[in-house]
């Protein structure tokens, strides 16, 4: 368990895990939001029975069934990711995150997959509302297995609901409505899905624009913004609220992750927001970590940051230095310290494994210290830290410095975010404006603006991504296992073949999706009652 | 409800599930059988849009089992998922591979610009048929035969050779079982085929095409089975838990559970019924009696490897290391609370039954491929 980790092999299995994730999260939010736009457009076509809607419907069906092909090609390498390259991490925390794997196999994609079929293949074979219900069950399947990988991937950052048993050496679940209810897990769940409902509304406004600029599809184009914008402007607003109630959590639960956000290094009460930030070259400390960012351009808003933690406008927000150096004041442990703690308790397991194997005196005494709840809080609770031990004083504290996740990565995916976020709202409401107004049609610049915002909700979502799994580096479950402590025991060389391999094939299907679905909007929607 | 079983019995029926997803999967994948006849059955460029499309609408389902077969095994015994997927690194990565390309390729084949061509796409399900049948087969023949892997007192496991599965496929009794699974697949494909088409000339070359593989199917099944039944097993102490090498310890497990031998012969000779039925008569009944001799005889090939004190994922370089359901599996707890998930399996096979019957309710024939409907691939 604490043996020295190979770097590059942890380096090139989080670069392999990196590219499929992300790979998988192009295509993901369009299925997520693109499974509701259809099925309001189908709901409108079975309530008001005109085949326009029909026509619509079945167009972005279409694309819907493209994107959804290769999000589950993407996805397939995920599911299995966990054991073949993380299988230490499979084993330590395997209790509890396999069962929403499961579920979600078991709840949800049986469900997307068997509707789908009825989607696709269906409208001739059953009734139009048993064709309705198809089409929403699509939606709700891709939604439920959002649930459950979302409810895993929120344990990891704020674990809770289990127990560590040294005998298996692993957590187990002592409370699955504790893991399934989290708040992180919901708040998790909800801004992720949401995310992906504005990025469908930005592709279907911005592909609908550019049939009013080519003066084709009018009646389709208009009908299509409308159903978009109007569920763009609402999954923006919940957007927008999620996300406020997930920076307070990561406040609370992952403070580090909330400092490199902003780049704060130093804590402050009355901590203003960046809104608007470059960020210049860091200033080293002489033992080795980064103490004190310089902002080329900052513009900030004051007061906002502390509000934004923990909606108090004079509450002290704490930087990375005081989270790595400790801040008695504010009552902040430090890492040193959380270190040490990490270290008794790995050391207390390879001592209990010791007398199990011995049958030695003090058994019973080791096995009682993971019963006791004071212990756990005291020691255990810090137990991945211990991977950061030396017996050397200032190599320890140089270690301390590790535990921070890239700064700029985590600061410029985060701003990016929040600033597309509110362009994108500011766009669906315009959209929604000029439609009414019956102004649309001639203002190429919206038009425009709205094609060239669809490469850009990529942009937003992928630096979404970034934000959750980069800035909470090097956990990969926070304070208790690191990634390096994580990686299966195999050779880098492997590894590297893999991701090579991941790397040009998804690449090469991506060029084919791209070219498909452009060919696919330029023919646009089929002919009435004709052949596609 | 399942609060009152004992850690044993949960283990027991968790097992039971996987294997019950385990020979679903193979009998679904008479989908991965189906795209590597698509060169011989289909000649023209509409029987081979037919072909694909009775497949098409399928391929799901078999993917779907594949990843909820990954994720229920994580889930009830995550020191499988971390031994095997970490260990056997390469295998997995190649079946995963395999499925990848398969995904994409019935959606893009015959998309306009799809950069690469029909045919690559089409020899993309090729290679997925092949791939996938034979080395998920050669991967489940490993819980006879064993792997070479070691698991430490904190339950980190290490494989034992730098080829990370690969050696596991030179294994004779092994790729006896993947090749075995490849023809079943193709028969069975046959039969769903002649279940599904109304298309002369695709049934007719369907028709000689079973026999052939038919043949293969029984000889490579024989095989398998007479090596197994003669060969030593790893057996597990109910006492001490030790793993030791008991002769003849499969064929002791089929006798010393009936209702498995009893299950296992059923299966078989609904599998063989179908076939024969099929070839000498052509109907559309043969996939009825084989599909579901399919489910029932690999059902029963897995409960051999769990139950009985078998050790169903052996070591062969560190014996001790050897997975047991005992050993491998999830906390009680886990396995109490994932047990009322798996009340929703009826539920969700009611609905998969439901979607099924309602898309294959007529043939597909030439009409349906020139039809409206929004999907044609």
């Amino acid at each position: 368990m604490l043996e020295s980790f190979d770097l590059s092999l942890v380096n090139w299995s989080r670069a392999q895990f990196a590219l499929t994730a992300m790979y998988h999260w192009i295509f993901v939010p369009l299925t997520l939001g693109l499974s509701f736009i259809l099925a309001f457009m189908e709901t409108k076509y079975v309530k008001t029975g005109d085949p326009e809607w029909k026509r619509i419907t079945k167009f972005w069906m279409k694309l819907f069934g493209i994107n959804f092909a290769i999000g589950v090609a993407t996805g397939i390498i995920l599911e299995f990711e966990f054991g073949t390259n993380w299988s230490n991490y499979s084993w330590f925390v395997g209790d509890i995150f396999g069962a929403p794997l499961a579920i979600e196999g078991i709840m949800a994609f049986f469900l997307e997959s068997t509707f789908i079929a009825v989607m696709f293949f269906g409208w001739n074979k059953v009734s139009k509302k048993a064709h309705l219900i198809s089409t929403w069950l699509v939606a709700v399947g891709a939604n439920l297995s959002a649930v459950w990988i979302l409810v895993a991937n929120a344990w990891m950052q704020d674990p809770r609901g289990m127990k560590f048993n040294p005998d298996t050496a692993r957590n187990e679940m002592v409370n699955f409505w504790d893991v399934f209810l989290s708040p992180s897990a919901v708040t998790k769940f909800l801004h992720t899905t949401t995310s992906g409902f504005v990025l469908a509304s930005v592709f279907v406004v911005g592909v609908s624009a550019w049939f009013l600029i080519k003066r084709r599809e009018i009646l389709f184009a208009k009908r299509s913004m409308v159903v978009a914008s109007t569920f763009g402007i609402v999954s923006s607003v919940m957007l927008i609220v999620t996300g406020d109630s997930s920076a307070r959590e990561m406040a609370a639960i992952q403070p580090m992750k909330f400092a490199a956000m902003e780049a704060l290094y130093d804590g402050q009460t009355n901590a203003p927001l960046i809104a608007i930030g470059i960020l210049g070259y860091p200033e080293e400390n002489p033992s080795g970590g980064e103490t004190k960012e310089n902002f080329r351009i900052k513009i900030e808003i004051p007061n906002a940051l502390s509000y934004m933690a923990f909606l108090k406008a004079d509450a002290f927000v704490p930087g990375i230095k005081d989270l790595v150096l400790g801040n008695e004041k504010h009552g902040i442990m430090s890492y040193k310290e959380k270190i040490k703690r990490g270290y008794h308790a790995q050391q207390t397991l390879i001592q209990y494994k010791k007398a199990k194997k011995e049958n030695a005196d003090d058994l019973p005494m080791l096995r009682a210290k993971f019963e006791d709840q004071e212990w756990i809080d005291n020691y255990f609770n810090y137990f991945g830290y211990g991977s950061y031990y030396d017996p050397d004083p200032t190599i320890l504290e140089k270690n301390a410095f590790k535990i921070v996740p890239p700064i700029s990565l985590s600061f410029y995916s985060f701003h990016i975010m929040v600033i597309l976020g509110g362009h994108f709202l500011l766009l669906f409401m315009v959209v929604l404006w000029l439609l009414f107004k019956n102004k649309l049609a001639n203002n190429k610049i919206i038009l425009w603006t709205a094609v060239w915002t669809i490469p850009f909700a990529y942009i937003a979502s992928e630096a979404g991504w970034v934000v959750a799994e980069v800035g909470r580096q090097p956990w990969v479950v926070q304070d208790l296992m690191t990634t390096a402590m994580a990686v299966s025991q195999i050779d880098t060389m492997s590894v590297m073949i893999t991701f090579w391999l991941f790397a040009f094939t998804f690449t090469a299907l991506l060029v084919a999706e791209i070219k498909i679905m452009t060919k696919q909007i330029k023919t646009g929607p089929t002919k009435q009652g004709g052949k596609q | 409800m399942f609060g009152d079983l004992s850690y044993l019995e949960l283990q027991q029926y968790w097992w039971f599930l996987i294997s019950l997803l385990g020979a679903l999967l193979v009998f679904l994948m008479f989908v991965q059988g189906g795209q590597t006849l698509l060169p011989v059955l289909g000649k023209t460029k509409d029987e081979k849009t037919i072909l694909v499309n009775a497949l098409g609408r399928k391929w799901e389902f078999t993917f779907t089992t594949l990843v909820t077969f990954g994720g229920a095994f994580f889930a009830s015994f995550p020191l499988f998922y971390s031994t095997s997927f970490g260990g056997a690194y390469w295998v997995w990565m190649i079946i995963l591979f395999a499925f990848i390309i398969q995904a994409i390729s019935y959606e893009f084949r015959s998309r306009p610009n799809n950069v690469y061509g029909p045919k690559t796409y089409e020899v993309f399900l090729f290679i997925n048929g092949l791939i996938g049948t034979i080395f998920i087969g050669t991967a489940v023949a490993t819980f006879f035969t064993g792997s070479n892997f070691s698991v430490n007192e904190y339950n980190q496991s290490k494989w034992d050779t730098v080829y990370h599965g690969l050696e596991l496929t030179l294994n004779p009794h092994n790729l006896v079982l993947g090749l075995t699974v490849f023809f079943l697949a193709r028969v069975l494909a046959i039969q769903y085929f002649m279940n599904a088409i109304d298309h002369d000339a695709i049934l007719k070359r369907a028709h000689k095409h079973l026999l052939i593989n038919g043949i293969l199917f029984v000889v490579l099944f024989l095989t398998f089975t007479i090596w197994l039944m003669l060969r030593d097993g790893f057996a597990v102490n109910p006492d001490t838990k030790e793993v030791f090498m008991e002769p003849y310890k499969y064929f002791n497990n089929l006798i010393e559970m009936p209702l498995v031998g009893v299950g296992f012969l059923l299966g078989v000779i609904l599998v063989l019924y179908g076939m024969v039925s099929s070839y000498i008569k052509p109907s559309t009944k043969g996939i009825w009696f084989s599909g579901p001799g399919t489910v029932l005889t690999v059902l029963m090939l897995f409960l051999l490897a769990g139950y009985n004190n078998t050790s169903f994922y052996p070591s062969v370089t560190s014996l001790q290391s050897s997975l047991t359901i005992e050993n491998a599996s999830s906390s009680h707890f886990t396995l109490t609370a994932m047990s009322y998930v798996s009340l929703m399996i009826p539920f969700v096979m009611a609905y998969i039954w439901y979607a099924w019957k309602a898309v294959n309710n007529r043939k597909i024939d030439q009409d349906e491929i020139e039809s409206d409907d929004l999907h044609v691939y």
